[in-house]
């Protein structure tokens, strides 16, 4: 009984801090992802204030937290999109890992984690993060912008390679080495491929079955498949988050419109669960000695997204504004990376214990700037400096000059 | 005169239809999946970005519509009236009570009894040009009558909710 009080009293305690911290982060119109992260770094292992009996609670929420972070990834898209889209933006998405995997996985080599941590850092640092760069987007009016296509559709391609990615990663992570690996990546892509025909197929039958009508049935219905496929994907391992994100993909239609609605208020509740969590489990005093190579790695695969955002729009003959706006839109890192990290941390051998703390450092450092950089396209120096550099082109002949609006 | 619309899909948003005007502006609509539209002009200077994101609601939207399908319907009429003097034309509403309510515009024969022409019917917003006599009529339907005041009044008259000659 006793330590049932306690365990309300902490978990009240920290959920009414983060409702603060979340209200704070919207008055500065940023992401409350960072200041989740450190109050959960404050209140966990070596932390300010460690808690100790909400901790089971805690893992729990967050392992639904994640879930809910997923399925609703997969209701914002149908299977026609993400499989209509895929022709057209697969260059875009294969130079995005390319060019964001690649530069994770050698820093975790060149800090001798050994390969399992650099496949884990090559996810950290390749995935955009959607929620994120979806808000950003909106805030700054740039949903009809002509470059918006360019940054949702190089989004799409990572959620969808994450399908594919995160079962590689859980049977890595669980030590089954590259045999099983392997199996687990078939059973994976088999599994997906599937989903996707049904969907794409069937998806208003799965949806009919849930009717958009009876909210309560429909909250119920939605989320009690969700975590019935998560946990038999866990089994399969697939990994939980992944058969999450095909249930989401799987239902279309009103019944995802009204889920959407419907699941947000749960999703933002046991998301921010989630990443207190990861904050909770990673160690402070980890932080210091990761802090510069994390402000390394995070300007390195900053420049790096630029740069795909830039050749990505390039490709469909956006002007050089749009290029840049869409590189710097697309810096920011979020929940995605902490999922991928939090996996790391929660495996069978686990690996380093710096990863955890270097995925966090890395996250707040690209969260807290990414949508700042995307903001810079807007001001006055910026668009000035543009025009310099169109100018210059003018003069020394160059392909597909920049407007230089004057 | 027609205008080349584009159309592009924002995953996870909905779709996208802009075009350029002729007088070198691009603007376009933004229809999200969850209902909301906005309407986008872009940046004269950067025709990537869009420089206003106004959303409407759906009456404002229609409201819009209304005005710009209307306006464009006016705008015809009335060169047609300066090419034919003696030639006019009006909007004439289709009261709920009228017997035409769910009948085919060939059965009101408004044009042999009247000899004026019915050239366009506008409902709800959208506009339905030179329909023809299987068009079937709704209560609330505005009809736009092309002819001299008589025929103009013998049309009035029927589609009234008494038809005189029945």
């Amino acid at each position: 009984m006793h330590e049932t009080t306690i365990l309300l009293i902490e978990v009240g305690a920290l959920l009414l801090l983060l409702g603060l911290l979340g209200r704070l982060s919207r008055r500065f119109g940023v992401s409350p992802i960072p200041l989740y992260l450190l109050a959960g770094l404050a209140f966990g292992h070596g932390g300010l204030l460690p808690l100790n009996a909400s901790e089971e609670f805690f893992a729990v929420g967050a392992e639904i937290g994640v879930i809910l972070l997923l399925v609703m990834l997969g209701l914002e898209y149908s299977a026609n999109e993400l499989v209509g889209n895929l022709r057209s933006a697969a260059p875009a998405g294969l130079i995005d890992a390319v060019l964001n995997a690649l530069p994770g996985f050698g820093f975790a080599l060149l800090l001798g984690w050994g390969w399992v941590a650099a496949v884990v850092l090559a996810g950290v640092t390749w995935v955009s993060s959607s929620g994120v760069i979806a808000k950003v987007l909106g805030d700054l009016g740039r949903v009809g912008n002509r470059e918006t296509p360019v940054i949702l559709s190089v989004l799409v391609i990572e959620d969808l390679a994450m399908a594919l990615y995160l079962p590689l990663v859980t049977a890595l992570l669980a030590g089954v080495g590259l045999m099983k690996g392997g199996i687990a990546l078939a059973i994976a892509v088999f599994t997906v491929v599937v989903v996707l025909a049904v969907a794409i197929r069937y998806g208003h039958l799965i949806s009919a079955a849930l009717s958009a009508k009876d909210p309560e049935a429909l909250l119920l219905g939605v989320l009690g498949l969700t975590l019935l496929i998560a946990g038999v994907a866990a089994k399969l391992q697939v990994s939980a988050a992944v058969g999450a994100f095909l249930v989401g993909i799987a239902l279309s239609g009103p019944v995802a419109h009204h889920a959407t609605e419907l699941l947000s208020p749960l999703r933002d509740l046991f998301a921010a669960v989630f990443f207190v969590f990861f904050g909770l489990v990673t160690n402070p005093l980890d932080m210091p000695p990761v802090l510069l190579p994390a402000l390394l790695l995070a300007v390195v695969t900053m420049a790096t997204k630029v740069a795909t955002g830039y050749l990505a729009a390039r490709r469909v003959g956006i002007a050089e504004p749009g290029r840049w706006r869409t590189g710097l839109a697309l810096t920011p890192r979020g929940e995605f990376s902490i999922v991928i990290a939090g996996l790391a941390v929660s495996a069978l051998y686990p690996v380093d214990p710096k990863l955890a703390a270097l995925a966090t450092a890395y996250v707040l450092i690209t969260v807290v700037t990414g949508p700042l950089l995307a903001r810079l396209p807007d001001t006055q120096w910026f668009k000035q400096w543009l025009r310099t550099r169109a100018a210059a082109a003018a003069r020394t002949p160059a392909p597909l000059p920049a407007p230089t609006g004057d | 005169m027609r205008v080349r619309v584009e159309q592009t899909a924002l995953p996870g948003i909905g779709v996208r239809h802009d075009l350029m005007t002729e007088s070198g502006r691009r603007l376009g609509v933004v229809s999200h999946r969850n209902g909301r539209r906005d309407l986008v002009l872009y940046d004269p200077e950067d025709p990537d970005s869009c420089q206003h994101d106004i959303p409407l609601t759906d009456d404002e939207a229609e409201a819009l519509a209304d005005i710009l399908g209307a306006s464009l319907m006016l705008g015809q009429l009335s060169g047609l009236r300066e090419q034919a003097a003696g030639l006019l034309t009006e909007q004439i509403a289709i009261p709920a009570g009228s017997k035409y309510v769910n009948k085919r515009l060939g059965d009101t024969k408004a044009r042999a009894r009247t000899s004026a022409s019915i050239v366009a019917v506008l409902r709800q917003g959208t506009v339905n040009v030179s329909p023809d006599p299987t068009f079937r009529f709704e209560a609330g339907d505005v009809v736009v009558v092309v002819g001299t005041r008589q025929g103009l009044d013998g049309v009035t008259a029927i589609l009234a909710e008494t038809d005189p000659d029945v």
